[in-house]
């Protein structure tokens, strides 16, 4: 018998390969238009599926975390190996460009004995550099079907399907990982040939990204331009189709159903909204249908859409890694390494997957961190947007004084938070991958799965605050609290005792409380101190699942414990000092 | 040091010039370290580059056939390799 058994067609396949190999793109490639994405059992760490046809059978198809090793190094990896001991057909995804070390999982895949094939990708750009590779070499020496393939123009991937039933299992072990990588250096050797290649234009751009002087001058120059098309493309979406929408057909809709209502009472206001001077104020009103749609459709959606577009694009061109690398030094003094800053880039989208993404990171201590920092200093697109569309109209500076608030709040809570707690922070360790324009597809449907994730999870949320509002205005709950707290919020905050009815929204969702803050009137110093206080002394309530969740009972208290002072200290001293 | 190795000097990532290139003698660290250097392609035995490194003791970016790897100062520190003195 040879040590060799073909398997038909397969119950699952997983793509399992290293970070930035085209991965994604080949998954997109394979599956249809259906895509979800979900946390693996017990772990907050992402992964998508999708269907593919396999001789008229829909085969699962995962995408699964890229992993450099099959000894895991942190959460993301171990997850990797988790679900291939689950079972199911491999397909290795290889870049072309950097076979030897792709070659190393390859082989850890190979001594695992499961159905193996090899997609040999970005084969174009191999060819490109003068990469030579003898596929049927390669072929040979692995003992499993090997396939080029270009993911990004769908080069190839039609052959890699039908070979897909030829997965072959082979039976190799190394005894140390010195001898794998012998193998490794001997097979290379064998399969590849290398003629002169020339510096290409992405390779010169990618040094001055992390050059220790241009690479800051880029850096500002991506953000200020990341900033400017956020706004330009969510005050497009907001000037031209949702507020048109609103404005002409949404409110005409509701006027024609408030007197069939009653025109006003308790179940009126709860549905459509109290009546403002005899019209829909879709900020104030405070209905299901009107401010709760709204919020969420008219003002959040069209800053996430704009938000999750550009970074997106940020993260498929492969720049985020260079900013990590600027960043490590500061970020060292708070605890945490320059790979923090991907969370943390996250957070200013929605601080719910931000702090999932926390599990990048090695370190219990980074986590927290890393998590308590998020949830202070970096304010959700939701909550920017609701700040903007309020505090913006009282003058541009005030917006720059909350921003600058949280900013100088997270740099010294990270300066305290590094001395007080225990433990060490890891390094840096982080592969810088080549400046690659990804492909539109690819892009469309990643923006697509995280909207449509972030209205799923949002819109019963903002629609059960305004209810919530709506039932606790009727029992007079409000006036209770207000009157409860009044001496701390108006004394140290300089606030109205209305707006603890707000900032106690809060803790549901930030934007509907911003919302509520809009009717009362505040000065423009007041609806300074209150973003601020609302942007860090408490998570809503989505995010605050996960804080639980990621960093357990103890350590989240903990976390809770440092938003509330550290809230209560910034917005007394921003009442103390701020004129007017 | 001998005679004959005079053209050969050892010195760690951070030690390194910008733009100067050796072959990785030694990775001085734990398993785990070595493990997670050996996974990124840097391991005894491979020509290296140092790319760029940042200022105040920042991150070592090196070059290792075609990738590019960002190590933290203190890990770039313990990777150490053969360079031409000459040179």
């Amino acid at each position: 018998m040879l040590p060799v058994k073909s398997s038909s067609i397969p119950r699952r396949v997983l793509l399992v390969g290293n970070p930035n190999v085209g991965k994604s793109a080949l998954f997109s490639r394979l599956t249809g238009t259906y895509i979800v994405t979900s946390n693996y059992p017990g772990t907050t760490v992402e992964f998508t599926r999708g269907y593919l046809k396999l001789a008229g059978e829909q085969v699962e198809v995962i995408d699964v975390p890229g992993t450099y090793t099959l000894e895991p190094t942190c959460k993301a990896e171990e997850v990797a190996v988790k679900m291939l001991q689950q079972g199911g057909l491999v397909i290795n995804v290889v870049d072309a460009t950097n076979l030897e070390r792709n070659l190393g999982l390859t082989l850890e895949l190979l001594e695992r004995g499961v159905p193996l094939v090899v997609a040999l990708n970005m084969w174009d750009d191999a060819r490109h550099r003068g990469i030579k590779i003898d596929v049927d070499k390669l072929e040979e020496l692995l003992g499993v079907p090997i396939v080029p393939t270009v993911a990004v123009t769908g080069e190839g991937v039609k052959e890699l399907v039908n070979r897909i039933v030829e997965a072959k299992v082979p039976q190799v072990t190394f005894s140390t990982s010195e001898e794998r990588w012998a193998k490794v250096g001997e097979i290379v050797g064998q399969v590849q040939s290398l003629s002169h290649r020339h510096h290409t234009w992405s390779e010169a751009v990618g040094d001055v990204g992390s050059h220790p002087i241009w690479g800051f001058v880029l850096a500002l120059v991506v953000l200020v331009a990341a900033f400017w098309v956020i706004r330009l493309v969510g005050e497009g979406i907001i000037k031209y189709v949702t507020d048109p929408f609103f404005e002409r057909v949404w409110a005409v809709l509701l006027m024609k159903l408030s007197p069939l209502l009653g025109g006003g009472g308790v179940w009126h206001d709860i549905v459509v909204g109290k009546l403002i001077s005899g019209s829909i104020d879709f900020m104030q009103s405070m209905g299901l249908l009107s401010t709760g749609l709204y919020i969420e459709f008219g003002v959040v959606i069209p800053y996430i859409v704009a938000f999750y577009f550009v970074l997106g694009l940020l993260e498929d061109v492969g720049y985020l890694p260079r900013l990590a690398v600027l960043m490590d030094t500061l970020l060292h003094r708070l605890g945490l390494h320059g790979y923090a800053i991907i969370p943390t880039m996250l957070g200013f989208g929605c601080n719910v997957p931000a702090i999932m993404a926390t599990r990048i990171l090695e370190s219990r201590r980074e986590r927290f961190i890393t998590a308590t920092l998020i949830s202070i200093g970096v304010p959700c697109a939701a909550l920017q947007a609701m700040i903007f569309g309020l505090v913006g109209k009282q003058g541009f500076q005030y917006v720059a004084i909350v921003y600058a608030s949280l900013f100088v709040s997270w740099i010294i809570i990270g300066l305290i938070l590094n001395r007080a707690v225990r433990g060490f922070s890891p390094e840096l360790l982080v592969e810088i991958p080549p400046y690659r324009f990804p492909p539109w597809r690819v892009i469309g449907q990643k923006l697509w799965l995280r909207i449509s994730i972030f209205i799923k999870e949002a819109l019963p949320v903002v629609l059960g605050a305004v209810l919530l509002v709506n039932i606790l205005y009727t029992f007079g709950v409000f006036d209770f609290i207000a009157a409860a707290t009044a001496p701390l919020v108006s004394g140290l905050l300089g606030l109205p005792k209305e707006s603890v009815i707000a900032l106690a929204m809060g803790f549901l969702r930030k934007d509907v409380a911003v919302g509520m803050l809009a009717p009362l009137a505040l000065t423009a110093k007041q609806l300074v101190v209150a973003c601020t206080v609302l942007a860090m002394f408490f998570p809503c309530v989505a995010t605050f699942v996960v804080l639980l969740r990621e960093l357990g009972v103890k350590d989240m208290l903990k976390a809770a414990g440092v938003m509330l002072v550290a809230a209560t200290v910034v917005g007394a001293l921003q009442n103390l000092l701020l004129p007017g | 040091m001998g005679e004959a190795m005079s053209e050969k000097l050892v010195l760690s990532l951070s030690q390194m010039s910008v733009g100067q290139s050796g072959i990785v003698v030694q990775v001085a660290g734990g398993h785990g370290m070595v493990r997670r250097l050996e996974a990124l392609g840097i391991r005894p035995g491979k020509k290296i580059t140092k790319v760029s490194s940042m200022l105040f003791r920042g991150p070592v970016t090196v070059r290792i056939d075609n990738s590019q790897v960002a190590i933290g100062f203190g890990m770039a520190s313990r990777v150490m390799v053969e360079v031409n003195a000459a040179s």
